[in-house]
């Protein structure tokens, strides 16, 4: 009797682990089946063009396509509206996020701090499309009377904010007490403690929250759809409608003449975001 | 000791920039939300089934996306608990400090950066066409199919806090249990589970969060229908998507109720993201 059922408890245990182990490849599945995807189909499509020339009018690439050639022309413009796009919202949300993490961090007890705290929070909550209206009614109503480049950049610098104000905060607690009461001991008034002390000492951790913040809205659609409206042509101006990597995707998936290019922007993008992860990973593990 | 001051005020100043930012998004998506709650009723509009923009005969309720929202979520939320959890186990639990763990936690967090619209094309090309085949539905667009690719994208978010707890379960308290006798099976459900209740299901609160906001990859895959969906694998649409979708060619009366559809998820979202934190806060 007890040997038995010994052996009915073994063998759950033992099927147990082999559902984990089941579902754990289940999970991972995905990411293998996507990097393959995006490797096989869009490979072939990176090329030279493809960095430097805007994107083909739908005609030509449904002339390419039915003579099985690749797509002409490139995502430069996308890539420029991406950059600017994204250049723009990080000035606007870096020096926010890390004199508001600075005040966090030196003030942890009190009740305004803490409600700035809790604020920021639930803004990094607020899914991406709110910001895209708030964006939409702020800039684009508001302030450059049409669709712009500058309206996309503030819903992404709005994101920004609580990943980098949060980082910024991990980062001063981690910078040892001594330091800093050494530097007020010389009696060196605070915002020099800040900018020499603080600031210098953290800095590859402040630079990793950033770059992860960057990473984490640079594959954005759903605020850009509402805010930049996109554009076929090179734009260096802030208050005119501007392309970006994601939008191009989406705009690509929505014309079945263009569906090749899909796969080689996600590829870029992917790649792209890939490498800032790993850049500020490795920033971190120095830093440690 | 001016500077002291002005450094002080400055820091505070700043910092209240985020009080700014966060009091406008309420305040004016509340402004401009105000004519479609004036025009229905605030509870007539989200228990409206009617989406329709006729002129003349216009009249937008909520209800459908409320639903469809509902729906995608707890569906995908129900597929990402077992995966999730059995992630974290094979990380934290069955090969915690292996090489193959941290394989896996990497190939995890690259779940993690995905764009949303990636997904939404992986969606489409692999798992549509897997639905139509299976003859659930004819196009295979639909709660499912978003249901699927939701619960993928926000198993990072569910397993981020899952691995670290399961980690930090004391040694000891497994050792007791092994001495008596206790399979590994029974060590997880009466030592590890009790143990890391708190955080694992904050993080899956955190990741049904991440899925009620979720836009690009559901506006591709759910169908776009306006209305509540009549089963598992029928066409609808989400509270995102529907602003997705329709944000663009909207004005007047049609954007005050996009707008108060915007607010509505805004509230959503941070109240079940609060509580999540708060089980957090509580638990560490």
């Amino acid at each position: 009797m007890m040997k038995e059922n010994y052996n009915w408890r073994d063998w759950k245990n033992k099927i147990f682990y082999g559902v984990v182990v089941l579902l754990s490849l289940i999970t991972i599945s995905p990411i293998i089946m996507i990097v393959y995807t995006l490797i096989s189909k869009g490979l072939k499509q990176i090329n030279f063009d493809f960095f430097l020339k805007v994107a083909p009018d739908p005609l030509q690439a449904m002339t390419a396509v039915s003579s099985h050639e690749i797509i002409p022309g490139g995502i430069a413009n996308g890539i420029l509206g991406t950059v600017v796009i994204v250049i723009v919202a990080a000035l606007m949300a870096v020096p926010i996020s890390i004199i508001t993490g600075i005040f966090l961090y030196e003030n942890q007890e009190s009740r305004y701090a803490n409600v700035v705290r809790n604020l920021t929070e639930i803004l990094q909550g607020v899914p991406s499309i709110v910001l895209g209206i708030i964006s939409y009614l702020w800039i684009v109503k508001g302030l450059t009377k049409g669709y712009s480049a500058f309206a996309g950049s503030v819903a992404l610098a709005i994101m920004m904010l609580p990943l980098i104000i949060r980082s910024t905060e991990e980062t001063m607690k981690m910078i040892p007490l001594s330091i800093k009461e050494a530097g007020a001991a010389l009696g060196v008034p605070y915002f020099k403690i800040m900018l020499k002390v603080m600031i210098p000492t953290g800095f590859s951790g402040l630079l990793t929250g950033i770059l992860l913040a960057i990473s984490r809205i640079l594959g954005e659609t759903a605020p850009l759809l509402l805010t930049i409206l996109g554009n076929t042509n090179i734009n260096l101006d802030l208050s005119k409608p501007t392309s970006a990597v994601p939008l191009q995707i989406w705009e690509f998936y929505n014309n079945p003449n263009m569906i090749d290019l899909v796969w080689s922007s996600s590829l870029f993008l992917m790649i792209l975001v890939l490498a800032l992860n790993l850049i500020a990973k490795r920033i971190s593990s120095r830093f440690n | 000791m001016k500077s002291e001051r002005i450094t002080k005020l400055v820091l505070r100043f700043t910092s209240f920039i985020i009080v700014l930012v966060f009091g406008g998004i309420v305040l004016s998506m509340i402004a401009d939300a105000i004519p479609a709650f004036k025009t229905f009723g605030f509870f007539n509009f989200i228990f409206s089934k009617e989406w329709n923009p006729t002129e003349g005969k216009e009249s937008y309720g909520a209800l459908p996306f409320v639903v469809g929202t509902i729906y995608t979520s707890f569906l995908a939320l129900l597929i990402c608990i077992p995966l999730a959890f059995s992630t974290s186990l094979f990380i934290a639990e069955y090969f915690n400090n292996t090489k193959i763990a941290s394989v896996l936690r990497t190939l995890v967090d690259l779940l993690a950066g995905v764009p949303s619209i990636v997904y939404g094309l992986w969606g489409f090309y692999a798992i549509r066409p897997l639905i139509t085949q299976l003859g659930y539905s004819d196009n295979g667009y639909g709660i499912f199919t978003s249901g699927i690719v939701l619960a993928i994208m926000i198993i990072p978010y569910a397993t981020s806090i899952s691995n670290e707890i399961i980690g930090m379960v004391p040694v000891e308290l497994k050792e007791a249990a092994y001495s008596l006798g206790a399979t590994r099976l029974e060590v997880i459900f009466n030592v590890i589970v009790p143990s890391a209740r708190s955080g694992l299901v904050a993080g899956y609160i955190l990741a049904l969060g991440r899925a009620l906001g979720e836009t690009m990859a559901v506006t591709m895959l759910i169908g776009n229908a306006n209305v509540i969906p009549h089963n598992l694998f029928g066409a609808g649409n989400t509270m995102a998507s529907v602003i997705a979708n329709q944000f663009g060619e909207a004005e007047g009366l049609k954007l005050s109720s996009l707008i108060a559809i915007g607010l509505l998820l805004f509230a959503v979202t941070a109240i079940v993201n609060w509580i999540g934190k708060f089980i957090v806060r509580r638990f560490s």
